[in-house]
């Protein structure tokens, strides 16, 4: 075992942990932040397997901009911890039983002929560039997977803004053709203001 | 790489793509009681669709980007079929969503893309872009299910549909990468070659395929896989409903048949197996449940189950017969549901949903137009010759008899019998009881004409379904088997 697989296994412990962290905490905020945590970690098994942008990308996409959001979309709401947990213990059994069972199955059909000597990550030289092969398949050989992904992000849009909007009578909207069509005299209106005698409060110093 | 080239196949999507983006910002300056106006372009963006799919076909299999994209016969009769059910959920629809104040350019503009996603599933050849045009579908389709906000069961049956359709996905996807990484490839003529050729880890090509086919019992909703079906059918709007059952289940068949046929054609045995157990278990389950059922969207829910698992016992049959027997069945069973949802929504009214038993007593002496259409669908649907289900459930039956399961042929036959108990019942109820209410039936002459067309067709394709028939066979053979 040389010295990458150790930091391998650091990393994939991490991430089994901070796995099992955010389906286990108490806390909506502390799962968030374990998730962070996952992310974290697997940006560092990409980063071993010479993924650099990949790894960038998740940490800077999903915890600096997605998480960040999705903890302040948990703090804001008030969710009842109490009623979430109602009937877990009932069910616990019943639910680790079958996730026994399959974590069972799993490594019986996989875990004892799964060699790793059949399996390698590809390694390239110091000049080759991750990000720029990323960019060239990208636009080339997977260019209708890519539109089609520029689509569904399209989809997300508007489904989002068919769910939310809502117009509701009384509302203070802003008209835009109005606020073009201002006039100077619509803002100001110049009050002459006659002054008073044995008020001058103003001169007074 | 030639460019020209590589749109010509694609034309359909491309067509159908830039004329959503067209409607969706054309809908934005119309005024809310203009959207007649955008449903005629959705109906013109449909028939442009059509001429541009049987323009662009080609003798032969067409590849396209990179060999992202297959054009082939089977395609372009499935995507045909989709834009014809699109429309007629569509022109059923109309009146019944306007009164609900559901006919809005975000419906339409979540349709077309819902039907964009059915296309480049039905014309995949590489798992990343079936699995792209699986979302694309179940994201328009949970949106559009949400959309009736007001509505506290529209809204759970969303979030039922999009939690366990998220999960679908991800078995899905479990399954593809184990596939990737036993055979190095996500392109299905290839993964077919590496497994042909022999893999060194052929339990891990297995473990990935247990997981698929989850995935694909998922989508398909057959048992034990189903339980977000009678939810999501009871919760949605018909018209959503009616979508949902209708066109996206040829993409699920064309999905189906791409992946287990198209890519994991020599694993056959394995997974053959597994959807004998999936079948039986929805014909079952399917059919007893349905007996229960009082409201007719939960009723059709099971009974679609129940069809699902007669659909995959034609993938069971296997060669020309069995493939395509399940695209005919498959087939007919589109034009089946879109009837059934279709006479709902016409006998609803603004407040009043017909969606019960009760709902549909004494049709006949409230019209026995309407009610003689209705006899013909269900008809249909429990296989009762002449009509074209008993055809469709018969070729099944036939292939799966030749290949030897002819245990398996018996039990379907007994479900269909048991089937056919809560089909018949809506018959009896129509002809021999009393009609609950007397409001009268207000038919526009697009619908009426519609339900006509689709209520005889069930008469017509019965009697002579042989063109359609040899169709679904020729674009199978071409498509899945001369590879």
């Amino acid at each position: 075992m040389n010295f990458l697989d150790i930091v391998f296994y650091v990393f994939a412990a991490i991430t089994v942990f901070a796995a099992m962290g955010v389906i286990t905490s108490r806390n909506p905020v502390n799962a968030a932040l374990f998730l962070v945590l996952a992310f974290c970690s697997s940006a560092g098994i990409w980063m071993l397997l010479e993924a650099e942008f990949l790894a960038i990308v998740l940490v800077l996409v999903y915890v600096g901009a997605v998480m960040v959001l999705f903890l302040f979309v948990v703090m804001m709401l008030d969710i009842n911890l109490v009623r979430l947990r109602e009937g877990f213990w009932r069910w616990f059994p019943f639910g680790a039983g079958i996730a026994g069972l399959m974590v069972f199955e799993m490594i019986y059909v996989l875990g004892a002929r799964q060699t790793s000597d059949t399996v390698h990550a590809v390694t390239h030289g110091a000049d080759y560039s991750n990000t720029k092969e990323l960019g060239r398949l990208l636009y080339t050989d997977y260019v209708y997977p890519f539109e089609l992904a520029a689509v569904l992000l399209l989809v997300a849009m508007v489904a989002a803004i068919a769910l939310t909007l809502r117009r509701r009578a009384g509302l203070k909207t802003q008209s835009i053709s109005e606020q073009v069509q201002v006039q100077a005299a619509d803002r100001v209106r110049i009050v002459k203001q006659m002054s008073a005698e044995g008020t001058d409060s103003a001169t007074r110093k | 790489m030639n460019l020209m080239a590589d749109l010509i196949p694609a034309g359909a999507e491309i067509f159908l793509l830039v004329m959503v983006c067209v409607i969706l910002i054309v809908d934005l300056m119309l005024a809310e009681s203009s959207k007649i106006y955008t449903y005629s372009l959705v109906m013109l963006t449909l028939l442009g669709c059509s001429l541009i799919t049987v323009g662009t076909h080609t003798q032969g299999v067409a590849y396209a980007f990179h060999n992202m994209f297959v054009d082939d016969l089977m395609s372009d009769v499935l995507k045909l079929f989709s834009y014809i059910a699109v429309g007629t959920m569509l022109v059923y629809s109309r009146s019944y969503l306007t009164v609900r104040g559901l006919f809005t350019g975000e419906f339409m503009v979540l349709t077309l893309f819902a039907l964009l996603g059915m296309n480049v599933m039905i014309s995949a050849n590489n798992f990343v872009t079936l699995y792209l045009g699986l979302e694309l579908l179940s994201l328009s389709l949970y949106a559009m299910v949400a959309l009736q906000r007001d509505s506290a069961v529209a809204t759970e049956a969303a979030m039922k549909y999009f939690i366990l359709g998220a999960l679908a996905s991800g078995l899905l996807l479990y399954g593809m990468s184990m596939l990737y990484g036993a055979t190095g490839s996500l392109e299905l003529g290839v993964i077919s070659d590496a497994i042909k050729h022999g893999v060194p880890n052929k339990s891990l090509l297995v473990f990935g395929l247990v997981f698929i086919v989850s995935g694909l019992a998922f989508k398909l909703g057959v048992v034990p896989f189903h339980m977000w079906v009678p939810d999501v059918y009871h919760g949605a709007p018909t018209a959503m409903t009616m979508l949902i059952g209708s066109a996206p289940k040829l993409a699920a068949f064309a999905f189906t048949a791409r992946i287990l046929v198209e890519g994991l054609q020599p694993l056959v045995n394995d997974w053959s197996g597994m959807l004998i157990i999936l079948a039986i278990a929805s014909m079952a389950l399917g059919n007893l449940s349905a007996i229960a059922q009082t409201n007719l969207k939960r009723m059709f829910a099971y009974s679609t189950i129940s069809h699902m698992g007669f659909l995959l016992l034609g993938f069971i049959g296997g060669g020309v017969e069995g493939y395509g027997s399940a695209m005919f069945y498959a087939v007919i069973y589109v034009l089946m549901t879109l009837g059934g949802f279709g006479m709902i929504m016409l006998l609803s009214r603004a407040g009043f949903e017909a969606d019960t038993l009760n709902d549909f007593k004494g049709l006949n002496q409230r019209s026995p137009w309407l009610a003689f259409m209705m006899l013909l669908l269900m008809f249909s649907m429990a296989g009762i010759p002449p009509t074209v289900g008993f055809y469709a459930k018969f070729s099944v039956l036939n292939a799966i008899v030749q290949t030897g399961h002819t245990w398996l042929a018996v039990l379907a036959v007994l479900f269909s019998l048991i089937g056919a108990f809560y089909y018949l019942r809506i018959v009896k109820l129509m002809y021999f009881d009393v009609p609950q209410s007397h409001e009268p039936i207000n038919l526009a002459p697009d619908t009426g004409l519609l339900i006509s067309v689709n209520g005889l067709s069930m008469l017509l394709l019965g009697t002579m379904p042989g063109m359609l028939m040899s169709v679904c066979a020729v674009s199978v053979q071409q498509s899945l088997l001369l590879h």
